[in-house]
């Protein structure tokens, strides 16, 4: 359950960003979570909704955009999806995981400012 | 200031960050990293389920690997009873109890260091939590990780906790010793991890009869060897900073 303690930072660095730009809101704060990232998008959100009370966050919607595991050939470019044996028969190369996947960022906050 | 009609209410802003979530975790792993590189130890992060091994690897490792100081801190809930263990079997270990903490962040190993004459070291374990979910997105500064599988857990390990499995550098497959009592056949585990890790690595060994230890301890040598060549070509002094 390592999803609390990622929310707990997530929370802080929003109200690090909003204290910094003098925020007297925040709407949204969204977020990037790829599959092979070790998060559980649901238990995120539920996390969230547990410790955005009494934080700058108390009326921010959470957006939570998700990417599926994918990995990519160097050489041919072959995409390979979870389950495949992830090395390229063609090229005998070892496929590269792509970003998006292992992906657990803090994308951006829409806040109200002065 | 609202700038469309200049009615003075506040803008709605969207500040783009673009951030890891766990930008504050890697910087305390770049600093335990730095710390291992300066004085050349190589860290391991070993990970693996409740049970799969990882302590009695450490303990048979204390046997075959003369000549090398070894330390090592070690992750549990409730109890220390694996530091415990890996002190009998002559590794200098610290316990860090985790409470219910599933993980071992980079903050909790960094603690651990102080009061640790862990730079007189050339090897330096990280036994986390037992756990295949949440050590593995946890950086803790470690060169490389490791992680013990036992044959008793199911050829189909790998592809149900594939974020674990894809950040190993190698897999220590485990009580092999047991194999010929059960239903398992280890070229299916070695299929499963394929599906998972781009460039599979594992040893088979068994801690109990001594198989496979001395390919086990080949990789910990080599793996020595490159941080070692590393901290040659890349003299710097480090300052501490926190």
């Amino acid at each position: 359950m390592h999803e609390y303690s990622l929310v707990m930072s997530l929370v802080q660095r929003v109200e690090e960003e909003a204290r910094a730009r003098q925020a007297v809101a925040v709407h949204a704060v969204k977020v990037s979570v790829g599959q092979l990232a070790g998060v559980e998008p649901e238990l995120f959100r539920t996390a969230y909704e547990t410790f955005r009370e009494g934080t700058v966050c108390e009326r921010a919607a959470l957006e939570i955009s998700t990417w599926p595991a994918s990995w990519t050939c160097p050489g041919c470019g072959r995409t390979f999806a979870l389950g495949e044996v992830l090395r390229c028969g063609a090229c005998d190369r070892p496929a590269k995981v792509d970003a998006r996947s292992e992906a657990l960022l803090l994308d951006a906050i829409d806040m109200e400012v002065p | 200031m609202c700038t469309t009609c200049g009615c003075g209410d506040p803008a709605l802003v969207p500040v783009e960050l673009h951030e890891r979530i766990l930008a504050g975790n890697d910087r305390t792993a770049a600093h335990n990293r730095e710390h291992f590189r300066e004085w050349g130890i190589l860290a391991l992060n070993v990970m693996g389920s409740p049970g799969s091994g990882k302590t009695a690897l450490l303990e048979a490792t204390a046997r075959i690997w003369s000549g090398v100081r070894l330390g090592a801190v070690s992750a549990d809930l409730a109890t220390d009873n694996d530091a415990r263990r890996l002190e009998r079997a002559g590794i200098p270990s610290r316990a860090i109890t985790t409470g219910q903490a599933c993980h071992l962040d980079a903050e909790m190993v960094h603690r651990a260091l102080h009061g640790f004459a862990w730079n007189e070291l050339d090897a330096f374990f990280i036994e986390n939590v037992g756990n295949l979910v949440c050590p593995a997105i946890y950086d803790l500064g470690q060169e490389a990780n490791v992680i013990a599988l036992s044959v008793t857990e199911g050829e189909d390990k790998p592809l149900k906790y594939p974020v674990m499995f894809r950040k190993a550098d190698l897999v220590v497959v485990t009580k092999c010793d047991l194999v010929p009592h059960l239903d398992v056949d280890l070229d299916r585990i070695e299929d499963a991890l394929s599906r998972v890790m781009p460039e599979p690595r594992a040893i088979r060994v068994s801690a109990r009869t001594g198989e496979g230890l001395e390919a086990w301890k080949a990789w910990l040598e080599e793996r020595r060897a490159s941080v070692a060549r590393a901290r040659a070509e890349e003299p710097r002094g480090h300052e501490h900073v926190r």
